[in-house]
């Protein structure tokens, strides 16, 4: 198939950037979208351009490096990984549009790639359960019932890719957020830390200056890993019966 | 040289718990005094950096994705194996550790592989009381399954997401650690070089891959947990990034590489589709449990299902081959990896693959919706046949899948010693980095344990050995050793810009990863192996003299990342060609044509081959050195492998 790409140049940080067209012939719909882009960088290497630089690593749907805000939405029209999108989900002739994950709290590193740092700072503000290694007691020794183990790994599923905050109007983090949050709150595991790991995950998210969520639901329609909105409300009830009860007031 | 490998004395079951005692120790108040370097954030270094920061060490992290909660051991699907014998079956820390020997096919360490298996256990409290959502049993405990042929059920498992709910955990601790200030994370930020004072690992130089800007980093140790090297064939299951940059400098430094050409095929992969194809998928093992390997009986019918005259359901039982079953009646489907591997590729070089590029067999799950219905395959795999219809386009439950072996994991790397230390004192390899557990051939679940076991369990213990004998001073960055290593990277750059060739770095990637595949693949021959060697030499030659690499150091240069990173794959490709040639028997995933049964299994050369092959880099276009680790067994007896 024959392809139109209007893609998002931007030299660096500081540049403006612009869209620029390039126009693909003999593309095979067995192609993942970014084999397609790899082919693109090969033609464009050829001529001596600078190659379109975008983030990607694994290729199978599961390490949340790749991006890509395709045709004005998240990983393109499928709700699967851009590495897992394939050609297919196109024709012949199509125009398509490939722009960066657009956040105030992502800012554009380059072309399609952009600092998804602020996420790992949320982490770092709680979302573990404070043991060392070592000393910890038999894996067998706290029972958890399956249907709560499950519902945590669920939550636990989110692949960190950040498009949640690109889906959003308002660019919130909440449904990336609030996974964490879930998954530490339901677990026996995550009792300890529980209050004070709501509080401060959200504060965290706050400061990197995402948005607050009106609930739209498009971080969760978006999601390539179906991350439920459940967890949301999970994280809403978390943060405002530990704000209730807060001994740091 | 004669290599140590420091087994401590003593019975295998007592030599860990021994030598943890006799190792010397750091005072907790003189931990802080230290600095360690670790490289790569996966299982091994995130779970390693994390540990070392809770003992009081002081922690700089490296990798070059743009968190460290991306490593590739994030793709890890199947299951961690431990030593738990929660299902009452007979399972224990002495079968891990023999089924593990066995299955390396005799070509690894006893003490290193009791240890793994003895610590194995500790590995799943660890994770559960992080918070990892293991799967579980409707009365609340951990789930097992059984995995990879192994006769006990050892495998914890998170869905087919094993290895990113594992390096998640190790993510939150290692985060918990940059939170309390005793970890620096430095994401995108490559290693370019190791930097040595007196034979000791001193520091490394590192690349900002967004500024460009070349650094020196000084510690008093230095951990690489670098992962493996399978994009040396170009198409591999591993991420894109997956490099061997890292440990490939420092072996130019002086550590030893171990066994190179040990390379693991997996047999369950999404074929090839074409020229543009940037890497292979893994299905995970756990389909040949119910699904079914078979190829046409005859040529003829092949060809017909090459042109698509006919459908995979128009080939009746009596003209279909279930091979593995044919010539395994007690393992069938089940074989071992790098069996099940071989026996694909006979097959399909008799002219009998079942796809258009003739390199693909059928795994049909027909058989087992007919026993078990739709829903219940569904239950099981239905993540996995989702993917796949994803992939290809076809819909797994009607047409049989298509699968062909792909490279997936390397049993090879960094010599090191029982301390996981490389030949270059303060240089520790650990995970998939190092060459140490897995002998010739890894099994299923294995490398979860492994990384995680170096990471937790095995070097907060060693380094303390070694850092008790190191004074406090940190060597400045303005040091002679630093500001050379420096300029030789900067050089290097500039060389590389400087060529301005006409081929593109893909060119040269793909055109090493086809003569690694063709002639260093699933089976080696003399003389092909002498072949590849003139030809990876004369790719080395116009790779230096026509390579094509774009744009300028002081940015963000995926060409750049890219050049070195092919750079160092060629001159490795090299050497695991020269190492498969050595070796003169057939071993695990190293299988020479020469050397096999009447009934073409590999033929082990116990003999004169079972030695650890730990290269000595000499200097630029000299042959590297051989030396030999000799590896004794005492406790299990060397048999032929036999899956019949």
């Amino acid at each position: 198939m024959n392809l139109t790409l209007k893609v998002w140049r931007q030299k660096n940080n500081a540049d403006k950037g612009s869209f620029n067209n390039y126009t693909l012939t003999g593309i095979s719909e067995d192609m993942s979208f970014l084999e397609m882009l790899d082919v693109l960088n090969e033609e464009l290497s050829e001529k001596n351009e600078d190659p379109v630089h975008f983030d990607h690593d694994c290729r199978e749907g599961i390490c949340g490096m790749c991006s890509l805000y395709i045709n004005g939405k998240p990983h393109g029209p499928q709700q699967t990984t851009t590495c897992q999108l394939h050609m297919r989900s196109f024709k012949d002739g199509d125009t398509i549009v490939i722009e960066p994950w657009r956040a105030s709290a992502f800012p554009v590193v380059k072309d399609l790639v952009v600092d998804r740092g602020a996420f790992d700072r949320i982490i770092q503000a709680g979302g573990y359960v404070s043991v060392n290694t070592g000393g910890v007691p038999d894996a067998n020794e706290i029972p958890i019932p399956k249907r709560i183990a499950d519902e945590a790994f669920d939550a636990a599923t989110c692949i960190g890719c950040g498009a949640c905050v690109a889906a959003c109007k308002n660019a919130s983090a909440m449904l990336f957020t609030s996974a964490k949050i879930s998954q530490l709150a339901m677990l026996p595991q995550g009792q300890v830390e529980r209050k004070e790991r709501a509080e401060q995950m959200v504060a965290q998210m706050d400061a990197e200056g995402f948005g607050a969520c009106t609930n739209t639901g498009a971080c969760s329609a978006e999601c390539p890993k179906g991350i439920s909105l459940t967890n949301i409300a999970r994280m809403n009830r978390e943060y405002f019966s530990a704000v209730a009860s807060s001994e740091n007031v | 040289m004669i290599l140590d490998s420091k087994i401590p004395a003593g019975s295998l079951a007592e030599k860990w718990t021994k030598h943890k005692f006799n190792m010397k120790l750091v005072n907790p108040a003189n931990k802080r005094k230290y600095e360690v370097i670790v490289v790569g954030t996966g299982l091994a270094g995130a779970s390693a950096a994390a540990s070392l920061a809770e003992l009081g060490y002081n922690v700089k992290a490296f990798c070059f994705q743009d968190s460290p909660r991306r490593a590739h051991s994030i793709a890890a699907q199947g299951g961690i194996n431990a030593a738990k014998n929660y299902q009452n079956d007979g399972d224990s820390v002495f079968r891990l550790f023999y089924d593990t020997i066995k299955g390396g096919d005799y070509r690894s360490r006893e003490a290193n592989v009791y240890r793994l298996a003895e610590v194995s256990v500790s590995i799943i409290d660890q994770c559960v009381a992080q918070g990892v959502p293991f799967a579980r049993e409707y009365g609340g405990l951990l789930a097992n399954r059984s995995f990879g042929g192994a006769q006990v059920s050892r495998t914890f498992y998170a869905r087919g997401q094993t290895g990113q709910q594992l390096l998640l955990g190790a993510y939150s601790a290692l985060s918990r650690q940059v939170a309390n200030g005793k970890v620096k994370l430095y994401p995108r930020t490559e290693m370019m070089d190791l930097v040595t004072v007196e034979g000791k690992a001193r520091g490394i130089v590192t690349r900002n891959l967004i500024t460009g800007a070349i650094e020196s980093h000084s510690a008093h140790a230095v951990l690489l947990c670098t992962g493996g090297y399978g994009n040396v064939f170009f198409l591999s299951t591993n991420a894109m990034g997956s490099n061997v940059t890292a440990a490939w400098r420092a072996h130019k430094k002086g550590a030893f590489f171990a066994n190179p050409c040990y390379t693991q095929i997996h047999p369950t992969c999404i074929p090839v589709s074409g020229d543009h194809q940037s890497k292979l998928t893994l299905m995970s093992e756990s389909l040949r449990n119910d699904g079914r390997v078979w190829v046409p009986k005859t040529i003829e019918l092949a060809q017909k299902l090459r042109k698509r005259e006919i459908l995979p359901r128009d080939i009746k039982d009596e003209d279909r081959d279930y091979y593995l079953e044919r010539r395994y009646p007690s393992f069938g489907n089940l074989v071992p990896r790098d069996v099940a591997s071989r026996n694909a590729k006979y097959v399909c070089d008799e002219g009998r693959g079942v796809n258009e590029t003739g390199e693909a067999v059928f795994l049909d799950f027909r058989d087992a919706i007919s026993r078990d219905g739709e829903d219940l395959i569904s239950a099981k795999y239905g993540n996995l046949f989702d993917m796949y219809q994803q992939i290809t386009g076809e819909n797994p439950y009607q047409t049989p899948m298509k699968i062909y072996p792909a490279v997936h994991y390397t049993m090879g790397g960094l010599w090191v010693d029982y301390h996981l230390m490389t030949s270059v004192p303060g240089l520790y390899a650990l995970g998939e980095a190092n060459f140490s557990d897995h002998g010739a051939n890894r099994l299923g679940a294995s490398a979860l344990m492994q990384g995680l076991a170096d990471g937790y369990f095995v070097i907060p213990y060693t380094i303390g050995n070694y850092l008790a004998g190191m004074p406090y001073d940190k060597l400045p960055v303005d040091h002679e050793a630093f500001r050379s290593a420096e300029k030789a990277v900067k050089d290097k750059i500039q060389k590389l810009l400087g060529i301005k060739g006409k081929k593109t770095i893909d060119d040269f990637h793909k055109r090493l990863g086809k003569i690694m595949w063709e002639y260093c693949g699933m089976a080696r021959n003399a003389e092909g192996l002498q072949k590849a060697i003139g030809l990876i030499q004369e790719l080395k030659k116009e790779f230096w003299k026509d390579v094509k690499v774009l744009g300028d150091n002081e940015e963000l240069n995926l060409s750049l990342e890219k050049a070195h990173r092919v750079a160092d794959f060629i001159e490795l490709g090299e050497l695991m060609v020269r190492d498969a040639l050595h070796r003169n028997e057939s071993c695990g995933g190293h299988f020479r044509d020469e050397y096999q049964t009447e009934e073409g299994e590999a033929l082990r050369d116990d003999e004169n081959f079972a030695y650890v092959a730990a290269w000595e880099h000499k200097g630029n276009d000299v042959p590297e050195e051989l030396n030999k680790e000799i590896l004794e067994f005492e406790n299990v007896k060397l048999t032929q492998r036999s899956y019949k």
